[in-house]
């Protein structure tokens, strides 16, 4: 693996291997002694294009408890209109010597051409780019399903376990999502079963080739489905305005009716079930207080969760040689 | 994956894969005698802790530990965990991405004596990795090592305390470790190190392969 | 004092061999293999000319050049583009009218339509007018500058259409091409204003509330990447409000670079129905699909995007079987910054008028779908005929005959090359087809009986020392 940027890319013991890593690092951060030396004279930037407070403090802890060091490059403000930025700070970047760049931008895509545009040779890992790919959120999202519903709770027993049988529900606006987009491959190839629930409006053209289920209705989906794992997506209030590219659903009112989750739905799902969102929550639209701070919930350990598949991926990135990986080719020189 | 196997017809010293210089009683007789000098050594076992090196050092750990409960029958075989020294070694950068394994500590090693479990004893860098990784675990009164096979060629100032046998090498020489547990049999060889089969400084560096317990491979 | 051609065994339209003669500004002769040189006047009668392609060294006589065409290489009219963006004013730092120009004639044309869309825009007759001399004076192909539909491109006054009419550069195309002139109003009226000059309004398909921040075809391939999607639906809803309006009002409309195999259909309808509608497909629309953004290598990124394989094999249906009248280019240079970039911050478009012939023999006339005469059709005649620049003494699109206007274009179609960006003729090196081997090569053209490529070069001395006919 030299690059982290879709989930599309990973075979299942590429994932499996991930979250087994995962694991082993979430033991050693149960310990008071949380460091680790492995990445000890690595290097890696966190790149933001975007604010994500949570994901940058994520990524910055988990180099940190492998000794990495650790620089915050935070374009934010670079809009995309200043598209050359991007080769610029690569560049740079490269003469700073950099191993890795956790890349978070607007634009879908941009990772990959850090990847592969010939700039840089240090790893990239895909922190989310536009409505792309977040690889780690949906490995974080699977090693989270792992530890509750293979592991009953606990990681132990679950080396080399996939997620073979679990259902899966998605509920929110899959159309704008990297999260779901992520979610859908990942958790297709351990095995899931994925239902994507949403209303027309905010599933994409094209949503029928992938690898799951389509439903409008949540309530049917609880009904019929049974899922074993329901994940929240955040829905950005701005999508119900008529105004540019809006108008996806009449009210926040009428979303929280039909797609919101609150106690009532929380009763109807099985038992075992966890109550899962990738943050940042807007509680009293796609999930009540009552849900988010139920027992069931798992959204505050999804955050501890992030660090452990985060440091997995950095060491699984960094710390071996390069051996089989090759350089980067300069395929774009001749532009 | 696993290693082949000696096959009946080859004389006891003379294997497909080198000569066989421990056999299944030798490794059986030195494991007993290291029970007994851990016993000695610490006047007892009760506060030992047996923590063994992935892969081969778990097994002789838990061998270990069943031989201390015969000498000492209060001895409690739950004291044998696992130390994976994966993220504290110095060459990762040196071989392509390894797997990490698991490190099961049994209870706190806080103020009890620890001994680490290898299967063989060579440039001592695993070992001192291990002791890394022990710190960031608890902090143990005492550090001992267990080696079943001590084939020289240190780089460290690091000794064993409990050698099974001292097996003096050459450096193109490669110690393969076999074990019930892992490879279906117990026996220690001895061959000619293989160009291109393992790293080329033959140093104990490249930490262990996933079976086979060619150790000069690592 | 010009320079007589005598072109041996070669074949007009991918006919039989012959020998054609240029002199003058004219076509003077064609005739039977061997009967070249007596027509040229015997001078370069018993001229050695040896082996195939151009043999330049074969100057028999003053004035006299032979090439010969070995009996394959195909002779067809000099090509006309509809649709070429220029660049200057403006944007100089993409492409001028000279080098753009002098990438037309590399890859066969004798004329071009410059798109209105420069800083200043192309609106008012001054601006035409400039555009058309720069064009004169660099002397490669002619230019015929496309004039803006709407004040600045802006969609909301008419710009004045009569006074670039009758101005110098006799405007005939118009063209808010980039933006869609998308108010209905505004729409039907251009179209019943340029009826008074046997105007034609080419239409640039794109709903513009259905393509706000649409960044490639929507689909599922834009599903998976996450690039915001451009429905077909923007453009074909556009394509199918205004052939009703010019059945409506009467007029001549032109759809540019239709994309879908929805808007095909819809212009087969039209046509069906009798509306003077024509429609343009560009090379690229004839053989990439949107699986090509899956790099997001923004060489790919254009306007309208590149569609399905389906989409793809609709637009080669309808120009085979006559729906879309012509390949028109949509020449879109930029600079290297513009496009080496996140595929949201780069610009739409892609060069195509090096490799235009070469893709159409690609995917039409080596798959048997259509002949040499049909290449001449979609990429001389019909453009020439819309252009309205098919009359006249120094007309394009003619049949290769005697007594027309020397404006041809030489083809090997038995030659290959590989497309590489900086080695284009054009100032930007941003062309979709990096790395591709083609079939087809421009070995010679001819500007009313100039040569402005020989050997498949761009004759740089030529032109300044042999003048602009006038």
């Amino acid at each position: 693996m030299r690059h982290l940027l879709s989930t599309a890319d990973l075979a299942k013991d590429d994932a499996i291997l991930l979250l087994d890593t995962a694991a082993q690092m979430a033991a050693t951060q149960a310990r008071e002694m949380k460091k680790l030396p492995t990445l000890r004279g690595r290097t890696v930037v966190n790149l933001f294009y975007e604010d994500s407070t949570r994901t940058r403090i994520s990524f910055e802890t988990a180099a940190k408890r492998l000794s990495a060091d650790v620089i915050n490059f935070s374009a934010k403000g670079s809009s995309v209109s200043k598209g050359e930025s991007l080769k610029d700070t690569a560049l740079t970047l490269h003469a700073m010597g950099a191993d890795a760049v956790v890349v978070r931008h607007q634009a879908s895509g941009a990772p990959h051409m850090l990847a592969h545009a010939g700039w840089l040779d240090a790893a990239v890992l895909n922190a989310g780019d536009g409505m792309h790919q977040h690889p780690t959120q949906a490995l974080l999202d699977a090693f989270t399903i792992r530890r509750h519903l293979v592991g009953g709770g606990s990681d132990a027993g679950t080396e080399g376990t996939d997620l073979a049988g679990l259902r899966v529900a998605i509920v929110g606006d899959v159309l704008h999502s990297r999260v779901a987009r992520s979610n859908v491959r990942l958790l297709h190839t351990l095995g899931a079963r994925v239902t994507l629930v949403a209303p027309p409006t905010l599933l994409p053209v094209g949503v029928e080739t992938w690898p799951c289920e389509v439903s409008y209705h949540l309530d049917e989906t609880i009904e019929r489905a049974k899922p074993d794992a329901v994940m929240m997506l955040r829905v950005q209030r701005e999508r119900m305005s008529g105004g540019a590219g809006g108008a996806f659903f009449p009210s926040a009112q009428e979303y929280s009716r039909k797609f919101g989750l609150g106690s009532r739905r929380l009763a109807r799902l099985p038992g075992h079930a966890i109550v899962m969102h990738p943050g940042p929550m807007n509680r009293g639209l796609e999930i009540s207080a009552d849900a988010a701070d139920h027992a069931r919930s798992v959204i505050v350990e999804q955050v501890a969760n992030g660090i452990a598949v985060r440091m997995a991926a950095l060491y699984l990135l960094l710390a071996g040689n390069d051996a089989g990986a090759g350089s980067v080719p300069n395929e774009r020189t001749s532009l | 994956m696993s290693p082949s196997i000696a096959l009946p017809g080859n004389g006891p010293g003379e294997s497909p894969r080198g000569t066989t210089v421990l056999e299944a009683p030798d490794i059986a007789r030195a494991l007993t005698r290291i029970a007994h000098e851990i016993t000695e050594r610490n006047k007892g076992a009760a506060d030992v802790v047996l923590l063994g090196i992935p892969t081969r050092g778990v097994p002789l750990a838990r061998r270990l530990a069943g031989r201390l409960a015969e000498i000492e029958p209060t001895y409690d075989t739950g004291a044998v965990g696992e130390l994976d020294v994966t993220m504290y070694r110095d060459d990762l950068r040196r071989h392509p991405t390894r797997a990490v394994g698991a490190t099961r500590i049994p209870g706190s090693v806080d103020g009890r004596t620890v001994v680490l479990v290898d299967d063989v004893l060579f440039s001592g860098r695993t070992i001192r990795a291990a002791l890394d990784a022990l710190n960031d675990v608890g902090r143990p009164r005492a550090v001992q090592l267990a080696a079943l096979v001590d084939r020289g060629h240190r780089e460290l100032p690091i000794r064993a305390d409990y050698v099974g046998k001292n097996l003096p090498t050459s450096r193109s020489e490669r110690i393969s470790v076999h074990l019930t547990e892992t490879d279906g049999e117990d026996s220690v060889t001895i061959s000619e190190y293989v160009a291109g089969a393992g790293s080329a400084d033959g140093g104990d560096v490249a930490g262990r392969p996933p079976a086979g317990g060619e150790e000069g491979a690592r | 004092m010009t320079t007589t051609y005598i072109l041996r065994g070669v074949r007009p339209l991918g006919g039989e061999p012959a020998d054609v003669v240029l002199s003058g500004e004219r076509i003077t002769h064609v005739g039977a293999p061997g009967t070249g040189g007596a027509a040229a006047g015997g001078g370069a009668a018993s001229a050695p000319s040896s082996g195939t392609g151009p043999d330049r060294g074969a100057d028999a006589g003053a004035g006299v050049v032979e090439i010969d065409g070995g009996d394959r290489l195909v002779l067809l009219p000099g090509l006309v583009d509809l649709h070429t963006h220029l660049r200057e004013p403006g944007r100089e730092d993409a492409e001028t009218v000279w080098s753009g120009t002098r990438a037309a004639a590399a890859g066969g044309f004798t004329a071009v339509h410059a798109m209105a869309n420069t800083t200043p825009t192309q609106d008012t007759a001054g601006v035409v007018e400039q555009v058309w001399r720069l064009g004169k004076d660099a002397g490669w192909v002619d230019v015929r500058p496309v004039g803006a539909v709407t004040v600045g491109l802006g969609g909301e006054r008419l710009a004045e259409l009569g006074a670039m009419a009758d101005s110098a550069a006799g405007v005939r195309v118009f063209s808010d091409d980039g933006k869609c002139v998308h108010d209905p109003v505004l729409m039907r009226r251009a179209l019943e204003y340029v009826k008074a000059f046997d105007g034609v309004v080419a239409q640039h398909a794109q709903e513009p509330r259905l393509t706000e921040g649409a960044q490639m075809n929507e689909g599922v391939v834009s599903a998976e990447i996450g690039l915001a999607g451009w429905p077909a639906v923007a453009e074909e809803s556009i394509i199918a409000r205004d052939v009703l309006l010019a059945e409506h009002v009467g007029s001549r409309l032109h759809v540019c670079h239709l994309s879908t195999a929805r808007s095909v259909e819809i212009v087969r309808w039209a046509k069906s129905r009798g509306v003077d509608v024509t429609a343009e497909v560009t090379p690229h629309h004839l053989l990439l699909t949107d699986e090509r953004a899956r790099s997001y290598d923004a060489r790919f990124k254009v306007n309208p995007p590149l569609r399905t394989r389906e989409d793809v094999e609709a637009v080669r249906e309808g120009l085979a079987d006559g729906t879309i009248d012509v390949v028109a280019t949509d020449h879109a240079p930029h600079p290297v910054e513009d496009k080496d970039c996140e595929w949201a911050a780069a610009a739409f478009g892609m060069t195509g008028l090096e490799t235009a012939l070469s893709v159409v023999q690609q995917v039409m006339v080596d798959t048997g779908r259509m002949t040499w005469a049909d290449v001449a059709r979609v990429l001389s005649a019909a453009p020439a005929r819309i252009g309205r620049i098919d009359a006249g003494p120094g007309a394009h699109g003619r049949p290769v005959a005697v007594g027309e206007p020397a404006n041809v274009t030489l083809v090997d179609p038995a030659a290959s090359r590989t497309v590489r960006g900086t080695e284009q003729v054009t100032a930007s090196g941003n062309t979709p087809l990096e790395g591709m081997e083609l079939p087809g090569t421009v070995v010679a053209t001819f500007l009313r009986g100039r040569a402005t490529v020989l050997d498949g070069v761009p004759v740089d001395g030529a032109i300044a020392t042999e003048g602009v006919p006038a």
